[in-house]
Protein backbone atom coordinates (compact mmCIF):
# COMPACT_ATOMS: atom_id res chain seq x y z
CA UNK A 1 0.00 0.00 0.00
CA UNK A 2 1.92 3.49 -0.91
CA UNK A 3 -0.42 5.41 2.00
CA UNK A 4 0.02 4.95 5.27
CA UNK A 5 -3.93 4.97 5.52
CA UNK A 6 -7.46 4.56 3.91
CA UNK A 7 -9.01 7.42 3.68
CA UNK A 8 -12.78 8.40 2.40
CA UNK A 9 -13.81 10.92 0.41
CA UNK A 10 -13.37 13.79 3.15
CA UNK A 11 -9.88 14.85 2.54
CA UNK A 12 -7.11 14.50 -0.40
CA UNK A 13 -3.55 13.23 0.39
CA UNK A 14 -2.42 17.44 -0.09
CA UNK A 15 -4.58 18.23 2.70
CA UNK A 16 -7.37 19.90 0.62
CA UNK A 17 -10.80 19.27 2.25
CA UNK A 18 -13.49 18.18 0.28
CA UNK A 19 -16.64 18.64 1.56
CA UNK A 20 -19.27 16.25 0.07
CA UNK A 21 -22.44 18.05 -1.93
CA UNK A 22 -25.87 18.24 0.33
CA UNK A 23 -28.16 15.79 -0.07
CA UNK A 24 -31.46 17.34 -1.70
CA UNK A 25 -33.45 18.74 1.82
CA UNK A 26 -36.70 16.87 2.44
CA UNK A 27 -38.35 19.68 4.07
CA UNK A 28 -38.00 21.63 0.92
CA UNK A 29 -39.68 19.09 -1.04
CA UNK A 30 -42.23 18.51 1.36
CA UNK A 31 -43.08 21.61 1.20
CA UNK A 32 -43.08 21.72 -2.82
CA UNK A 33 -45.36 19.06 -3.11
CA UNK A 34 -47.58 20.51 -0.41
CA UNK A 35 -48.01 24.11 -2.17
CA UNK A 36 -47.97 22.17 -5.77
CA UNK A 37 -50.98 20.11 -4.32
CA UNK A 38 -52.97 23.18 -2.68
CA UNK A 39 -52.77 25.38 -5.85
CA UNK A 40 -54.14 22.57 -8.18
CA UNK A 41 -56.68 21.77 -5.30
CA UNK A 42 -57.67 24.97 -5.23
CA UNK A 43 -57.88 25.42 -9.36
CA UNK A 44 -55.08 28.17 -9.39
CA UNK A 45 -53.27 26.28 -11.59
CA UNK A 46 -53.44 22.39 -13.09
CA UNK A 47 -51.27 19.77 -13.81
CA UNK A 48 -51.07 20.69 -17.14
CA UNK A 49 -49.47 23.59 -16.63
CA UNK A 50 -47.13 23.17 -14.61
CA UNK A 51 -45.96 20.25 -16.94
CA UNK A 52 -45.73 22.52 -19.52
CA UNK A 53 -43.62 24.68 -17.38
CA UNK A 54 -41.45 22.32 -16.28
CA UNK A 55 -41.19 21.14 -20.47
CA UNK A 56 -40.48 24.79 -21.35
CA UNK A 57 -37.64 25.57 -18.81
CA UNK A 58 -36.08 21.83 -19.82
CA UNK A 59 -36.48 22.61 -23.49
CA UNK A 60 -34.16 25.66 -23.07
CA UNK A 61 -30.20 25.07 -23.89
CA UNK A 62 -27.57 26.36 -26.00
CA UNK A 63 -28.96 26.90 -29.13
CA UNK A 64 -30.32 30.22 -27.90
CA UNK A 65 -27.07 31.22 -26.50
CA UNK A 66 -25.48 30.46 -29.74
CA UNK A 67 -27.62 32.61 -31.57
CA UNK A 68 -26.64 35.61 -29.20
CA UNK A 69 -23.38 35.02 -29.30
CA UNK A 70 -22.88 34.66 -33.33
CA UNK A 71 -25.53 37.69 -33.84
CA UNK A 72 -22.57 39.49 -31.80
CA UNK A 73 -19.73 37.87 -33.83
CA UNK A 74 -21.76 39.05 -37.04
CA UNK A 75 -23.19 42.34 -36.50
CA UNK A 76 -20.96 45.18 -34.01
CA UNK A 77 -23.83 47.15 -33.20
CA UNK A 78 -25.45 44.26 -31.50
CA UNK A 79 -22.27 43.25 -29.99
CA UNK A 80 -22.07 46.57 -28.56
CA UNK A 81 -25.44 46.67 -27.43
CA UNK A 82 -25.24 42.87 -25.85
CA UNK A 83 -22.36 44.14 -23.65
CA UNK A 84 -23.88 47.68 -22.58
CA UNK A 85 -27.49 47.28 -22.59
CA UNK A 86 -27.47 43.22 -22.23
CA UNK A 87 -31.01 42.77 -20.94
CA UNK A 88 -32.40 44.71 -24.16
CA UNK A 89 -30.40 43.08 -26.26
CA UNK A 90 -31.77 39.78 -25.85
CA UNK A 91 -34.88 41.05 -25.13
CA UNK A 92 -34.74 41.04 -29.26
CA UNK A 93 -34.50 37.06 -29.26
CA UNK A 94 -37.35 37.21 -26.71
CA UNK A 95 -35.75 36.45 -23.55
CA UNK A 96 -37.16 38.20 -20.19
CA UNK A 97 -34.27 38.13 -17.45
CA UNK A 98 -36.66 40.23 -15.22
CA UNK A 99 -36.12 40.32 -11.74
CA UNK A 100 -32.35 39.41 -12.83
CA UNK A 101 -30.03 41.56 -14.85
CA UNK A 102 -27.98 40.10 -17.37
CA UNK A 103 -24.19 41.05 -17.73
CA UNK A 104 -22.03 39.65 -20.47
CA UNK A 105 -18.04 39.41 -20.59
CA UNK A 106 -16.41 39.50 -23.55
CA UNK A 107 -13.33 36.98 -24.11
CA UNK A 108 -10.37 38.47 -25.85
CA UNK A 109 -6.56 38.26 -26.53
CA UNK A 110 -5.69 39.63 -23.29
CA UNK A 111 -8.79 38.35 -20.97
CA UNK A 112 -10.33 34.90 -20.41
CA UNK A 113 -13.48 34.88 -18.52
CA UNK A 114 -15.03 32.54 -16.49
CA UNK A 115 -18.30 32.28 -14.36
CA UNK A 116 -19.25 30.26 -11.42
CA UNK A 117 -21.34 30.68 -8.44
CA UNK A 118 -19.99 29.78 -5.20
CA UNK A 119 -23.03 30.56 -3.01
CA UNK A 120 -25.70 27.92 -5.21
CA UNK A 121 -25.86 27.81 -8.68
CA UNK A 122 -27.05 30.91 -9.96
CA UNK A 123 -26.85 30.54 -13.81
CA UNK A 124 -28.39 32.23 -17.23
CA UNK A 125 -31.29 29.70 -17.33
CA UNK A 126 -33.40 32.16 -19.36
CA UNK A 127 -30.42 31.76 -21.98
CA UNK A 128 -28.82 28.45 -20.85
CA UNK A 129 -31.32 26.44 -19.72
CA UNK A 130 -30.70 24.00 -16.80
CA UNK A 131 -27.00 24.68 -15.64
CA UNK A 132 -24.78 21.15 -16.09
CA UNK A 133 -24.38 19.03 -12.99
CA UNK A 134 -20.55 20.15 -12.12
CA UNK A 135 -21.83 23.82 -12.09
CA UNK A 136 -23.48 22.64 -8.79
CA UNK A 137 -21.18 20.88 -7.67
CA UNK A 138 -19.08 22.10 -4.45
CA UNK A 139 -15.91 21.20 -6.15
CA UNK A 140 -16.26 22.79 -8.99
CA UNK A 141 -17.93 26.01 -7.17
CA UNK A 142 -14.95 26.49 -4.60
CA UNK A 143 -12.06 25.63 -6.92
CA UNK A 144 -12.79 28.03 -10.00
CA UNK A 145 -12.50 30.90 -7.79
CA UNK A 146 -9.45 29.07 -5.73
CA UNK A 147 -7.40 27.79 -8.65
CA UNK A 148 -9.81 28.52 -11.91
CA UNK A 149 -6.15 27.94 -14.12
CA UNK A 150 -6.15 24.26 -12.83
CA UNK A 151 -10.05 24.15 -13.62
CA UNK A 152 -9.74 25.11 -16.92
CA UNK A 153 -7.11 23.02 -17.67
CA UNK A 154 -8.84 19.94 -16.57
CA UNK A 155 -11.81 20.74 -18.66
CA UNK A 156 -8.83 21.25 -21.62
CA UNK A 157 -8.17 24.95 -21.92
CA UNK A 158 -4.64 25.59 -22.20
CA UNK A 159 -4.16 29.67 -22.40
CA UNK A 160 -1.75 31.27 -23.42
CA UNK A 161 1.12 32.75 -21.61
CA UNK A 162 -0.05 36.21 -20.78
CA UNK A 163 -3.32 36.10 -20.54
CA UNK A 164 -5.40 37.06 -17.65
CA UNK A 165 -7.93 34.77 -16.26
CA UNK A 166 -10.72 36.99 -14.82
CA UNK A 167 -13.77 34.91 -12.62
CA UNK A 168 -17.13 36.20 -12.38
CA UNK A 169 -18.74 35.12 -8.68
CA UNK A 170 -22.71 35.41 -9.92
CA UNK A 171 -23.33 35.42 -6.17
CA UNK A 172 -26.60 37.95 -6.25
CA UNK A 173 -28.87 39.73 -8.67
CA UNK A 174 -26.90 39.65 -12.19
CA UNK A 175 -26.59 36.55 -14.22
CA UNK A 176 -23.34 35.85 -16.70
CA UNK A 177 -22.99 35.07 -19.91
CA UNK A 178 -19.51 34.74 -21.80
CA UNK A 179 -19.11 36.27 -25.03
CA UNK A 180 -16.48 33.40 -26.14
CA UNK A 181 -13.92 34.58 -29.06
CA UNK A 182 -14.95 33.79 -32.75
CA UNK A 183 -12.32 31.14 -34.12
CA UNK A 184 -9.94 32.01 -36.50
CA UNK A 185 -10.44 31.14 -39.91
CA UNK A 186 -14.52 31.35 -39.76
CA UNK A 187 -14.83 34.28 -41.59
CA UNK A 188 -16.69 32.79 -44.75
CA UNK A 189 -18.61 31.07 -42.58
CA UNK A 190 -22.69 31.16 -42.33
CA UNK A 191 -24.65 31.86 -39.59
CA UNK A 192 -25.64 28.23 -39.14
CA UNK A 193 -22.52 27.22 -39.08
CA UNK A 194 -20.94 29.19 -36.40
CA UNK A 195 -24.05 28.65 -34.20
CA UNK A 196 -23.18 24.79 -34.45
CA UNK A 197 -19.83 26.30 -33.26
CA UNK A 198 -20.80 27.43 -29.89
CA UNK A 199 -20.69 25.31 -27.32
CA UNK A 200 -22.86 25.56 -23.44
CA UNK A 201 -19.18 25.50 -21.88
CA UNK A 202 -17.84 28.46 -23.92
CA UNK A 203 -20.34 30.80 -22.82
CA UNK A 204 -19.79 29.56 -19.32
CA UNK A 205 -16.24 30.39 -19.65
CA UNK A 206 -14.71 27.03 -18.85
CA UNK A 207 -13.49 26.60 -22.73
CA UNK A 208 -13.28 28.19 -25.87
CA UNK A 209 -14.56 28.14 -29.05
CA UNK A 210 -12.98 25.50 -30.93
CA UNK A 211 -12.83 24.43 -34.82
CA UNK A 212 -13.93 21.39 -35.27
CA UNK A 213 -10.13 20.17 -36.24
CA UNK A 214 -9.12 21.35 -33.00
CA UNK A 215 -11.88 19.84 -30.87
CA UNK A 216 -10.49 16.42 -31.89
CA UNK A 217 -6.75 17.20 -30.94
CA UNK B 1 -30.99 56.13 -4.39
CA UNK B 2 -27.90 57.58 -4.14
CA UNK B 3 -24.59 55.62 -4.77
CA UNK B 4 -22.01 56.55 -2.01
CA UNK B 5 -19.07 54.50 -3.95
CA UNK B 6 -18.34 55.14 -7.75
CA UNK B 7 -16.53 52.91 -10.35
CA UNK B 8 -12.55 53.48 -9.09
CA UNK B 9 -13.10 53.83 -5.38
CA UNK B 10 -10.81 51.34 -3.08
CA UNK B 11 -13.54 49.73 -0.78
CA UNK B 12 -13.03 46.82 2.28
CA UNK B 13 -15.31 44.27 2.60
CA UNK B 14 -16.72 43.84 6.48
CA UNK B 15 -15.49 41.12 8.44
CA UNK B 16 -18.74 40.25 10.37
CA UNK B 17 -20.23 37.35 10.81
CA UNK B 18 -24.07 37.40 9.76
CA UNK B 19 -26.42 34.33 9.71
CA UNK B 20 -28.88 34.06 6.86
CA UNK B 21 -29.76 34.56 3.44
CA UNK B 22 -26.04 37.13 2.79
CA UNK B 23 -24.90 36.87 -0.55
CA UNK B 24 -21.20 38.32 0.45
CA UNK B 25 -19.30 35.00 0.62
CA UNK B 26 -16.31 34.69 3.32
CA UNK B 27 -13.27 34.48 0.93
CA UNK B 28 -14.05 38.13 0.08
CA UNK B 29 -14.94 39.15 4.00
CA UNK B 30 -12.03 41.59 4.92
CA UNK B 31 -10.48 41.34 1.62
CA UNK B 32 -10.27 45.46 -0.11
CA UNK B 33 -11.25 45.86 -3.61
CA UNK B 34 -11.64 48.42 -6.46
CA UNK B 35 -15.57 49.46 -7.43
CA UNK B 36 -15.85 47.75 -11.14
CA UNK B 37 -19.66 48.95 -11.91
CA UNK B 38 -22.46 50.46 -10.15
CA UNK B 39 -24.90 47.34 -10.93
CA UNK B 40 -27.95 49.68 -9.23
CA UNK B 41 -30.63 49.33 -6.05
CA UNK B 42 -32.35 45.95 -5.03
CA UNK B 43 -34.31 44.25 -2.75
CA UNK B 44 -32.29 43.53 -0.15
CA UNK B 45 -31.77 39.65 -0.27
CA UNK B 46 -30.94 39.33 3.51
CA UNK B 47 -34.90 40.34 4.35
CA UNK B 48 -36.20 39.42 0.70
CA UNK B 49 -35.69 35.74 1.44
CA UNK B 50 -37.61 35.01 4.47
CA UNK B 51 -40.83 36.82 2.89
CA UNK B 52 -40.18 40.59 3.54
CA UNK B 53 -40.54 43.01 1.22
CA UNK B 54 -36.50 43.64 1.05
CA UNK B 55 -36.88 47.29 1.68
CA UNK B 56 -34.97 49.75 1.70
CA UNK B 57 -33.63 48.77 -1.38
CA UNK B 58 -29.73 48.31 -1.08
CA UNK B 59 -27.15 49.92 -3.66
CA UNK B 60 -25.33 46.48 -5.39
CA UNK B 61 -21.74 47.04 -7.20
CA UNK B 62 -19.79 44.94 -8.83
CA UNK B 63 -16.28 45.21 -6.82
CA UNK B 64 -13.01 43.61 -8.48
CA UNK B 65 -10.88 42.05 -6.25
CA UNK B 66 -6.55 40.88 -7.40
CA UNK B 67 -6.50 37.09 -6.68
CA UNK B 68 -2.94 37.50 -4.84
CA UNK B 69 -5.56 39.91 -2.93
CA UNK B 70 -8.13 37.38 -1.84
CA UNK B 71 -5.79 34.18 -1.73
CA UNK B 72 -1.63 34.72 -0.54
CA UNK B 73 -0.61 31.53 -2.32
CA UNK B 74 -2.69 31.98 -5.00
CA UNK B 75 -0.66 30.63 -8.09
CA UNK B 76 -1.79 32.04 -11.46
CA UNK B 77 -1.01 34.89 -12.92
CA UNK B 78 -0.20 38.28 -10.81
CA UNK B 79 -2.99 39.94 -13.23
CA UNK B 80 -5.40 37.36 -12.59
CA UNK B 81 -8.51 38.80 -10.94
CA UNK B 82 -11.90 38.07 -9.45
CA UNK B 83 -15.73 40.00 -9.65
CA UNK B 84 -18.38 40.13 -7.68
CA UNK B 85 -21.47 42.07 -6.55
CA UNK B 86 -21.79 43.45 -3.22
CA UNK B 87 -24.16 45.42 -1.65
CA UNK B 88 -23.05 48.65 0.08
CA UNK B 89 -23.84 47.96 3.24
CA UNK B 90 -20.80 44.93 3.24
CA UNK B 91 -18.33 47.73 2.06
CA UNK B 92 -16.27 50.62 3.69
CA UNK B 93 -13.90 53.04 1.91
CA UNK B 94 -10.75 51.69 1.82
Amino acid sequence: MSNDHDHGPTHTHDGKLIQEDELPSIEAQILETSVRELLIEKGVVSGEDIRRAIEAMDSRGESLGAKIVVRAWTDPKYKDRLLNNSDDAVREFGINMSPMELCVVENTDEVHNMVVCTLCSCYPRPILGIPPAWYKRRDYRARAVREPRAVLQEFGTDLPDGKQVRVHDSNADLRYLVLPKRPEGTEDWTVEQLEALVTRDSMIGVSDVRLPSEADA
Amino acid sequence: MKNKYSPGDKVQIMQRNQPGHVRTPIYVRGKTGVIERIVGSFPNPELLAYGNSGLPYKMLYRVNFKQSELWPDYDGQADDTLEIEIYEHWMAPA
